[in-house]
């Protein structure tokens, strides 16, 4: 049998799926005109094989709630159970989009309520005065940032061609600008791992839109200059864009909207404990300042007389990005954890995801690289350069790790930084499993001493070890044929 | 919860090994004029009262009623075993699979996501999902503008309306052109479609059934769609495609939709996911993940990651999109869905959807004063309209226990007596026959 057997490889003819109700009406059919003429291949398999296969292969996955996953900047944190029962109450899995178009408020204001309790909280940890929960993910509240902000600047007639990013961000960032039309410029880092404040401020001009920085940024270092770059950006009227992506560092420590952001967008898959999924679902809700809120997207919802109505905003606003209120149930099951956690525990969170990342780096500072030096703040970043000059790269470190019951740190990125291992190990990890990993990362670099070449035989233990990622696109095979 | 495991001793001990003094010494990095004294939230809350505080907003939602309602969103069955499997923690708290060794299960399953789409569409090959339908018809126009390096975009008044606004809005950003082509009594006027074809455009979006759940036949618009080198680009209802013809068979050149029906709760719109399917020679250009079979070191096969090259952690501004996440779980539960249901089950579930919808039609053409709306073969959609105001005469049926359709006077001028009603597999004849003894009580 082939490790690879799909569905497909699994299906019989002739065996029944699942029982549908039953046809109580006169079965009719379209026109054959209109009529397929070949059914979907779908497979042929009964219940219990679908299950049966689906559940092996869930084996063959890390997952938080069996692994460590230091994963720089994706706040592998653990996603607590009562999100999960919270948002499988039938009173909001069953809710009707179309009951907005029907205007039919009195049949949602529960689920009105939970979005007022999300877009409330999340105003008093960030600073900003009000929110949009419609994104769908965290780049699409990138995008519309963005958007507001061309439309801002389109109100005020000021003509800019430019969004300004450092080096060491998130590929997002600029894929994001070059998606709502500007071009992008980009600023290298200092060797404090910051922005560089001189040619930032060479680069920056009134044809800037807007400046997206991540703060705290990607190597984890809080930018003692950021109130000087938000200054400068404001004196031109361009806005400053705040990826919040590193959320989880500053909970109660420091509001972006304070700070001086004009727009933040939330990752809730991170700071807020919705489940990854494996690459989704997101949620990206977007909070802006006085000055962009007239230029919200078309659907909120505001109280009147004690009870919740919808507000369909016309005029400035920037139109649609998603049809209804985006993805509600992560924003339900992040407004769960939020309330569950409280303004306490949010700060609490912070201080401990701080807490562990600099126990790691310490720990493990004289053993790899460090590209920056002194305190950092919810993660931390090494460099393998030396071990890869013996023949070990960051990949080799990732891959022997995952044989070890941990998930490999984040690898090669931010790219400033050669053979980058970013390592973000989240509030809920307790010392012994951080001191566990600290002691393989350790056993790693001697081993890399000792022996670099027993490094490509990793990982043994996943039945397949390192993919020919060239012989994938050559032999492109995107799909069963069967 | 505070979710956090650290004992005092362990607090201790690590910022012993730190060498700092207190917790708060672990900000020095943010400056103090910049620090917050506590947030202005309540503090925590035990799971117990937690789950009670929920429970109880839950509560104020309407939900006991029978669900006609669609445009988009449909009250499909959602078998047990999706939720037993997507529950599965190994698939839902698991990363991006980019360690792919470490992640078969959810590489696997979105490779047999893919092939179930291409099975579905009958096109060539799919991504590993997008945000949703509306989002992913947005991120097709984008991908025709770039294939065919045209910046004009026709659509389809026969669109899902909010699905044209997200167009609308992505596209208007780009100095793309976007017109809507009006229909005739809702209807595609192909004579009309065809008057604006010219070596200008880059693609036609249309949706089959259309919003008002009428079904066409595309065949020779596509033809001379394609004599301009015209994309056609079609928004799919996945259940539909059991009886209807696949788009593929049309010659359609990209196909997306929403994956809400596959498997996945109505939730107020979402968590659902939007899919992408397209021809082969296009592959370069289809935006998000998408997943492939390769070998690894000792020549075993298994699934990757694949052709990142046009994604923006590598691209960055050049990328094909900006988009990051696929929805993943939700395409996983669409992966399960389809694979319960199976082949037959498909296409039986697509039959009683058709079958249901056509008994509802014609009993309801027996009540006096309803007139059916729809000219054209209809799916599982079809509009009514009444001497009564649309708004009027839903509320009267959500007290008599029936969330009967969507009015469609809010979505359109001059439709204010007309209603949208959707008939899926879970409405059994008894609750058929009980709306139209409603809605003729009312009349």
């Amino acid at each position: 049998m082939s490790v690879t057997e799909t569905i497909f490889d699994k299906s019989h003819e002739g065996r029944p799926g699942l029982a549908l109700p039953p046809m109580d009406v006169p079965a009719v059919s379209l026109d054959r005109t209109l009529v397929r003429n070949v059914k979907a291949k779908l497979p042929q398999m009964s219940e219990f094989d679908v299950i049966r296969h689906y559940t092996n292969l869930s084996n063959k996955n890390m997952s938080i709630d069996k692994n460590f996953y230091p994963l720089g900047s994706c706040t592998m944190k653990y996603n607590p159970k009562i999100t999960e029962r919270v948002a499988a109450l039938e009173g909001f899995t069953s809710m009707h989009p179309h009951l907005i178009t029907n205007n039919m408020t009195d049949s949602m204001q529960g689920t009105l309520e939970t979005i007022d309790m999300l877009e409330k909280t999340l105003c008093e940890v960030t600073g900003m005065d009000a929110f949009t929960t419609t994104p769908q993910a965290g780049a699409h509240g990138e995008m519309l940032g963005i958007m507001m902000i061309d439309a801002y600047h389109k109100s005020k007639g000021n003509k800019r061609k430019y969004v300004i990013v450092p080096d060491s961000s998130h590929g997002t960032n600029p894929a994001t600008a070059a998606m709502v039309g500007y071009e992008v410029i980009t600023i290298k880092s200092d060797a404090n791992g910051a922005m560089d404040f001189d040619e930032f401020k060479a680069k920056m001009s009134d044809e800037v839109a807007a400046v997206m920085l991540t703060v705290p940024n990607t190597l984890g270092m809080y930018n003692k200059k950021i109130k000087d770059i938000c200054a400068l950006a404001h004196s031109y009227d361009a806005m400053m864009y705040y990826d919040g992506a590193n959320m989880n560092a500053i909970m109660g420590v420091a509001k972006p909207g304070e700070i001086g952001f004009d727009v933040i967008h939330i990752n809730v898959h991170k700071t807020f404990a919705t489940p990854h999924g494996g690459g989704g679902p997101g949620s990206g809700p977007v909070g802006v300042n006085e000055k962009l809120k007239p230029f919200l997207p078309d659907l909120g919802i505001k109280k009147v007389d004690g009870k919740y109505e919808l507000d369909h905003r016309s005029g400035t606003s920037i139109g649609k990005i998603s049809p209804f209120f985006g993805q509600y149930g992560i924003s339900l099951r992040a407004i769960t954890y939020m309330t569950s956690l409280g303004g306490n525990g949010m700060y609490n969170a912070s201080t401990k995801a701080v807490l562990n990342a600099n126990y790691i780096r310490v720990r493990l500072r004289d053993y790899f690289d460090v590209p920056f030096d002194g305190l950092c703040m919810h993660e931390c970043v090494f460099s393998a350069k030396t071990l890869a000059k013996n023949g070990v790269t960051a990949m080799d470190i990732a891959k022997y790790l995952i044989d070890f019951g941990m998930h490999a740190p984040t690898v090669y990125f931010p790219l400033i930084v050669k053979e980058a291992i970013m390592i973000e190990p989240t509030e809920t990890e307790n010392k012994e499993t951080i001191d566990i990993f600290c002691d393989r990362m350790i056993k790693a670099v001697e081993l890399a001493r000792k022996d670099p070449a027993a490094f490509k035989a990793y990982p043994k233990t996943w039945g397949v070890s390192r993919p020919d990622d060239t012989l994938a696109i050559k032999e492109l095979n995107v799909r069963s044929r069967h | 919860m505070p979710y956090t495991p650290h004992t005092k001793a362990d607090i201790r001990e690590m910022l012993d090994v730190i060498g700092l003094e207190k917790e708060t010494d672990l900000f020095s990095s943010v400056p103090s004029d910049l620090r917050v004294d506590h947030l202005n939230l309540s503090d925590s809350l035990d799971e117990f009262s937690t789950y009670t505080k929920f429970k109880n907003i839950a509560k104020k939602n309407i939900t006991d009623k029978v669900m006609f309602m669609g445009g988009g969103y449909y009250d499909h069955i959602v078998p047990s075993g999706v939720d037993a499997l997507a529950g599965r923690s190994e698939f839902y708290t698991a990363y991006t699979p980019y360690q792919a060794e470490a992640s078969q299960g959810t590489l696997q399953s979105l490779y047999e996501f893919q092939s179930l789409i291409c099975e579905m569409t009958g096109m060539d090959v799919a991504n590993a999902s997008m945000y949703d339908g509306a989002t992913a018809l947005a991120e097709s126009a984008l991908m025709a503008v770039r294939l065919t390096r045209r910046n004009k975009i026709l659509i389809d008044a026969g669109v899902n309306k909010t699905y044209i606004k997200v167009v609308q809005t992505y596209l208007k950003f780009r100095d793309i052109d976007v017109e809507v082509i009006q229909m005739d009594k809702d209807l595609t006027d192909f004579a009309s479609v065809e008057s604006k074809i010219d070596n200008t455009i880059a693609a036609y979006l249309f949706q089959n059934p259309n919003f008002f759940g009428n079904v066409q036949d595309f065949t020779s618009l596509i033809a001379k769609l394609h004599e301009s080198k015209v994309l056609a680009v079609m928004s799919a209802y996945p259940i539909a495609l059991g009886m209807i013809k696949d788009p593929g068979s049309l010659d359609v050149d990209i196909v997306c939709g929403d994956g809400q029906c596959l498997g996945n709760y109505l939730n107020f719109g979402g968590p659902t996911f939007g899919f992408m399917a397209t021809k082969q020679e296009d592959i370069r250009n289809l935006p998000g993940r998408i997943i492939g079979k390769t070998k690894d070191q000792d020549g075993k096969e298994m699934f990757v990651l694949t052709m990142q090259a046009r994604e923006q952690h590598i691209r960055r501004h050049r990328a094909t999109s900006n988009i990051c996440s696929n929805q993943n779980l939700l395409a996983l539960r669409a992966t399960m869905f389809m694979s319960l249901i199976g082949r037959d089950g498909f296409a039986n579930m697509s039959s009683l959807c058709h079958s249901k919808s056509e008994y509802l039609k014609s009993e309801l053409k027996k009540v006096k004063g309803i007139t059916i709306c729809n000219t054209a073969p209809t799916f599982n959609e079809f509009v009514i309209e009444t001497p009564l105001s649309a708004e009027s005469l839903l509320l009267k049926l959500r007290d008599a226990g029936f969330y009967a359709g969507i009015n469609l006077g809010n979505l359109y001028e001059n439709h204010e007596n007309k209603i949208m009603i959707s008939v899926t597999e879970k409405r059994s004849k008894d609750e058929l026959d009980t709306l139209v003894a409603a809605i003729g009580e009312i009349l």
